[in-house]
């Protein structure tokens, strides 16, 4: 069984990764794939000084993305005695979840219930809410 | 702190620089001093480019443009046409590798591209050209867009082919970059030479058409709504938000210009859009007054080459096909295949010059801001002979707030807000085109971009306080100049971009490429 994490690099990220290995943990030969989305957008617009230093800016990103929130919480699952391994993508985040599970072949989604508020997420919901209506695959949202 | 206080010596030493004589004189002789004075120095330099081809008025830099652009278009069989779907597939992102998800896409590249060129040539450049040329410069404006886009697909396959991708990650492509490495490659002589001569007139370019232009432009429009006040007071507070984005890094303002003046550029294509629905009944009679005016001149001062000179000259200054610095805007996109770029950068021109500069050249025209006899059907000259009469004797972006604000009482104040906000996206732009440039020269590092920088804020208070003639005149010279290296140029390396066109062309039909499921 495969099992995708999606984090968010807040606190609300860990109870996902703890119920995931807890699940995990009582099942038999279980994958976990933990992801990371950094936010983007193929149309948004850009000076040519960003433009010119983007290849530079997203290395930088899909490295402190790994360091900081995707390594820990595959170490603490490794450690764990449970096999997973890390990714961190750009894109839209409920779009690209469920693009890698759904290409991964994953039994099952794990994410957090996003705790952010405001006008953006009235308007066109969270990313988790995004992903619970969209998706191919099951998902468990952790409260 | 220290950085903060260094930026600040910089800006007190280029206000020093700028206004050495503020303290002593009123400032109207300052602006009249500073015209008369730049008018004189750029005076030869404006007679060698626009000088006319013997025997005739025409100008030979004009041919030259139209000359390539034809040429381009016939040695790649019409590319602008062919590859118009395929253009499109590209910027929606159809053959974009979902791994590459991050890096800057074809639309970010088309988008940034079109903020340099999507501004004050769209809305004073063609007043310029439908005040002097009539109603037919038009016509001739849409057939250089159109011839254009060929140019553009040539420049910017060749400014990503040979971009230099440095180690840290970060690119730097464009013209002087494809000609001396393109020559090299094929064996040809003097392409150092070439490259330096461009960034020269590069650099000339961004302070001309890419700064003074729009600094100029801007003053005259904030005027029309507070009334007279002198240029260099617009030009140091223009001056000083540049110099903060560009010298002292604040990325928001320049961010949030990024963002607004796509908007911006929607409601003006949507207020013209009113303008026309609202006078639907006169749209043919204005598409009649172009075909017209095109072969005939309609009275225009130079009659139909008149027209035809003024059409392609504001074209050329608006799309910027040919001039080359398209292709250091396009060069940092994330592609396999130099050619796409290609295609997505030959929309260009289409938006810029097809649509937006069509658009208010309709609204002049059907606003009737020019004066026609009503004898003769032909327009009127104003006193001097050189320009059509107005209404209210305007002209450039004083015509078009006319004409719009017949229509729309309330538009000129948006109008004056989106020029102010196209005037500074250009500048950003071409600050960024001239740095290019200037770091191809003199080499990359802190103080040599500084240095850049505060000449480029300096020329921001000149083009402020300088009248238009002079200004109009220079930007078209250091605009063209660069158009007369990188076309040239083009002529040598196009079969480079042939070949790249051959392949990608056989592969995309035998399916090898192919789009990418999203």
């Amino acid at each position: 069984m495969k099992l995708v994490i999606g984090l968010d690099g807040q606190s609300s990220g860990d109870k996902a990764l703890a119920f995931a290995k807890n699940l995990a943990a009582c099942t038999k030969d279980c994958e976990l794939i933990v992801i990371y989305v950094i936010e983007w957008s193929p149309f948004s617009f850009q000076t040519a000084e960003e433009n010119a230093q983007r290849h530079k800016r997203r290395e930088e990103e899909i490295s402190i993305a790994m360091e900081r929130v995707v390594n820990p919480a595959v170490a603490s699952l490794t450690e764990a005695g449970l096999s997973a391994r890390a990714m961190v993508r750009h894109g839209d985040v409920a779009d690209t979840i469920d693009d890698i599970a759904h290409s991964e072949g994953a039994s099952q989604i794990i994410v957090a219930r996003t705790s952010a508020g405001g006008l953006t997420s009235r308007l066109f919901g969270s990313s988790t809410a995004n992903l619970v209506m969209n998706a191919r695959v099951p998902v468990t949202v952790v409260a | 702190m220290k950085k903060t206080y260094s930026i600040f010596l910089a800006f007190a030493a280029f206000v020093a620089i700028a206004l050495p004589a503020h303290a002593q004189d009123p400032a109207q002789s300052l602006d009249a001093r500073v015209n008369e004075a730049f008018a004189n120095f750029t005076g030869p330099f404006v007679s060698f480019i626009f000088a006319p081809i013997p025997g005739t008025d025409f100008p030979w830099i004009v041919m030259w443009l139209v000359v390539g652009a034809t040429v381009f278009t016939i040695y790649f069989a019409a590319v602008q046409f062919r590859f118009f779907g395929h253009a499109i597939g590209l910027v929606k992102g159809d053959y974009s590798d979902p791994n590459d998800a991050g890096e800057v896409s074809h639309f970010q590249a088309l988008a940034t591209a079109l903020s340099g060129t999507v501004g004050l040539g769209n809305i004073a450049g063609v007043a310029v050209a439908v005040g002097i040329g009539g109603p037919g410069a038009t016509f001739w404006m849409i057939l250089a867009g159109l011839l254009g886009m060929a140019s553009k697909f040539t420049e910017c396959t060749l400014g990503v082919k040979y971009r230099n991708e440095y180690p840290d990650g970060t690119v730097s492509g464009g013209p002087m970059y494809y000609i001396s490495k393109g020559f090299d490659e094929l064996g040809l002589p003097g392409g150092k030479i070439l490259a330096v001569l461009f960034s020269v007139f590069c650099i000339l370019g961004a302070l001309g058409g890419g700064n003074m232009f729009q600094a100029n432009q801007a003053h005259v429009q904030i005027t029309q709504i507070t009334g007279e006040y002198p240029g260099w007071i617009t030009g140091v507070i223009f001056a000083a938000v540049a110099f903060a984005v560009i010298v002292g890094g604040i990325k928001s303002i320049a961010k949030v210009t990024e963002k607004v003046v796509p908007f911006m550029g929607i409601m003006y294509v949507g207020a013209a859009l009113i303008v026309l629905i609202v006078n639907y009944d006169m749209i043919g009679w204005a598409f009649g007054q172009i075909f017209a005016g095109a072969f005939t001149g309609l009275g225009v001062a130079g009659g139909f080459v008149g027209a035809l000179i003024q059409g392609f000259k504001r074209a050329a200054f608006s799309n910027e096909a040919g001039v080359g610095s398209a292709a250091i805007a396009h060069s940092a996109v994330k592609t396999k295949e130099p050619i796409t770029e290609g295609f997505v950068s030959l929309l260009e021109p289409l938006i810029d010059t097809v649509v937006i500069c069509t658009m208010t050249a309709l609204v002049i025209i059907i606003s009737q801001q020019l004066i026609i006899d009503e004898t003769t059907g032909n327009y009127m000259l104003n006193e001097a002979g050189t320009a059509i009469a107005t209404v209210g004797d305007t002209g450039g972006v004083a015509l078009t707030s006319a004409a719009f604000g017949s229509a729309i009482s309330w538009f000129p104040f948006v109008l004056v807000i989106a020029v102010v906000l196209f005037a500074f996206s250009t500048m950003i732009s071409w600050s960024y085109y001239g740095l290019k440039a200037w770091t191809y020269l003199f080499g990359e590092g802190k103080t040599t971009e500084l240095i850049f920088k505060i000449i480029f804020c300096v020329f921001i208070v000149i083009g402020a306080a300088a009248s238009l003639g002079p200004v109009i005149d220079f930007s078209d010279a250091a605009i063209f100049a660069m158009a007369v290296v990188n076309i040239f140029c083009l002529y040598f390396l196009m079969k480079v971009v042939r070949k790249e066109l051959n392949s990608y062309s056989a592969r995309l039909k035998s399916g090898e490429i192919k789009k990418f499921s999203h």
